[in-house]
């Protein structure tokens, strides 16, 4: 069942053509590597699924839905999670603040004046995700600031997964992190592919992608160039289309040592 | 992993209990009561539920801008307006109730309109036409001042219905009526900033506008709320100032917006958004308010004050960055 389907994406900003018309679709509880050079238009098109952009033409289907008119948080509503490189932390808050952030539980003060943040609730399921993760932080209440990198993805992610998403896009999760911290965001997506959670991985990482992905979509030149079934294709064939033919074995040995 | 298994002091785990639980800088309650102290030993006037009141009264004014102060600066924006727009308020009030003889109802409508509509201004020009908030305020700053004085010809409007004058020199149950509204506004803001989804999105806002966004907060919208809110704030506070001193004078709250601004910063708002209280906003002001009641006691003249207060805002933002470095290094 196709989950989402993006077509004839087109965005530009000022003179610069970024997407020239992209096709793609993920089915739901696929894992869908997302890879190409530098400036391909990764990020933006990423960006156009999320809402942060607004395609200037095309069409962008949700679960049956059209949502390209929607904006970031009705599309978040819909199911749509992203885990920025950046991670996007609001670093002098605390966990369940920036877990919750934009979608806070509220209660009525003394049951009488309505919308005030039911905090001890947001702290109550904070702390329920991150035990879910396998995680440990030093405390719940601290600013995120003051974590450690692989602790502040821990929290970017939880964010991401708390409100039960149908899709979930990671931007380079494994770009910043050390070697065993990789393999447990590996374990992670074949996790939510296990329980029907669809996602699209960005990653530089070709080794990542091919251990992990069900298809692998190549952008170039802001178009989806190449769209491979991964049990069938390999790292040579990746590299060459990524760099657009020519001999491209040097590069592909070059990634194989990884 | 080093830092995780020493445990922090006693003296650290009561600072962070009191940042978390209370929103209120530890360091900001120790300097409030040391002044305080200070005073107290100066002049024997000093503590007395007059003086009390005095200080509470003289506060007021200033505690109101402060509050929209802290919403603008917590949120990631600047406001230095402030001081004009109360100006601007004021002026407007008392010439809807002098010059138009409209009932005293709507000239308290014309000071908050006044004050709201210079805020959304600031704030439509900061989310829509990319000034930076620093120029934008800057030039409503003169733009605000410069129209008070046009609309009240230069000269202070006097004359004000009762109604207007108790609501700046009434005592009910001996209270001055300008500390009652300043107490419920910081008690209604404090509310807002730290337990709703709005102040914790204001927060959120000035901490990393990114995370905001991709969280689904509609940021400029937001933004334009704030400096609204800001300049409706400012328009209470030209309200309490007309209705003290019995005029609608032009030239009121020029320099507010350092006092003000000073108030916040002490009070722990981090400069650069993301971190602020109204709790501790409050005891910033009333540590403004101690210190310019207490070098006036102490009959130093009201230049000196001024230049304490460009001081101690000098040295509470060198105090707060020493910390943040600090903390960044551990």
């Amino acid at each position: 069942m196709t989950l989402l389907s993006l077509r004839g994406i087109r965005k530009s900003f000022g003179a610069v053509d970024v997407l020239h018309g992209v096709d793609l679709s993920v089915a739901a509880g696929e894992v869908v590597g997302l890879v190409g050079d530098n400036g391909a238009g990764k990020s933006t098109l990423m960006k156009t699924i999320t809402g942060i952009y607004r395609a200037d033409t095309g069409s962008i289907e949700f679960d049956g839905k059209d949502i390209l008119a929607l904006d970031p948080g009705q599309r978040r509503r819909l199911g749509i999670e992203m885990i920025y490189q950046d991670l996007s932390l609001a670093k002098q808050q605390d966990v369940a603040s920036n877990i919750f952030l934009g979608r806070e539980p509220t209660k009525k003060l003394l049951g009488l004046v309505p919308g005030f943040v039911d905090k001890s609730e947001m702290d109550r399921q904070a702390a329920k995700m991150i035990e879910r993760l396998g995680a440990h932080l030093p405390s719940i209440n601290r600013s995120v600031g003051s974590f450690s990198g692989g602790q502040q993805q821990t929290v970017a992610i939880a964010r991401a997964l708390t409100f039960n998403p149908k899709l979930v896009i990671m931007d380079e999760p494994t770009a910043a992190l050390a070697v065993r911290e990789v393999q447990s965001v590996l374990d992670l997506i074949r996790r939510l592919r296990s329980e029907g959670i669809a996602v699209i991985l960005i990653s530089h990482r070709l080794n990542d992608v091919l251990s992990v992905t069900d298809r692998i979509v190549v952008l170039r030149h802001g178009r989806a160039d190449a769209d491979l079934v991964t049990a069938n294709t390999n790292m040579n064939e990746v590299v060459s289309r990524i760099v657009g033919g020519g001999d491209t074995a040097a590069a592909a040995a070059h990634e194989q040592r990884g | 992993m080093a830092s995780e298994t020493t445990q922090p002091g006693f003296w650290a785990r009561v600072q962070r209990a009191s940042v978390e639980r209370l929103h209120i800088r530890l360091e900001s309650l120790v300097v409030l009561l040391a002044l305080s102290t200070a005073m107290a030993l100066l002049s024997p006037y000093f503590l007395s539920l007059s003086n009390f009141l005095n200080i509470l009264l003289a506060t007021s004014t200033i505690g109101v801008l402060a509050i929209a102060a802290t919403f603008v600066i917590g949120s990631g924006g600047l406001d230095l307006s402030l001081g004009s727009v109360m100006g601007l308020a004021g002026v407007a009030g008392a010439f809807v109730a002098v010059n138009l003889g409209w009932p005293s109802v709507f000239a308290v409508i014309a000071c908050i309109l006044a004050g709201g509509i210079a805020g959304y201004i600031n704030g439509q020009l900061v989310t829509r036409a990319f000034v930076p908030a620093f120029i934008v305020t800057l030039g409503m700053l003169g733009l605000a001042r410069g129209l008070a004085l046009v609309i009240s010809k230069g000269r202070a409007i006097y004359g004000l219905p009762p109604e207007i004058v108790y609501i700046g020199q009434g005592r009910p149950f001996g209270v001055p009526m300008p500390v009652i509204i300043f107490v419920l506004t910081a008690i209604v803001a404090h509310a807002v900033l730290a337990y709703t989804r709005f102040g914790r999105h204001t927060l959120a806002l000035g901490d990393s506008e990114g995370a905001a966004r991709a969280a689904g907060i509609r940021v400029e919208h937001h933004r334009r709320i704030i400096y609204t809110l800001s300049g409706a704030l400012a328009g209470l506070a030209g309200l309490l100032f007309t209705a003290r001193v019995n005029a609608g004078d032009p030239t009121a709250g020029i320099n507010y917006e350092l006092t003000a601004i000073t108030a916040a910063i002490i009070g722990g708002t981090n400069l650069f958004g993301g971190r602020a209280s109204i709790l501790g906003t409050m005891i910033g002001a009333l540590i403004m308010g101690v210190l310019q009641n207490g070098l006036t006691l102490l009959a130093v003249q009201s230049y000196y004050q001024q230049m304490a207060i460009g001081a101690v805002l000098i040295l509470a933002v060198f105090i707060d960055q020493y910390q943040v470095r600090k903390e960044s290094r551990v």
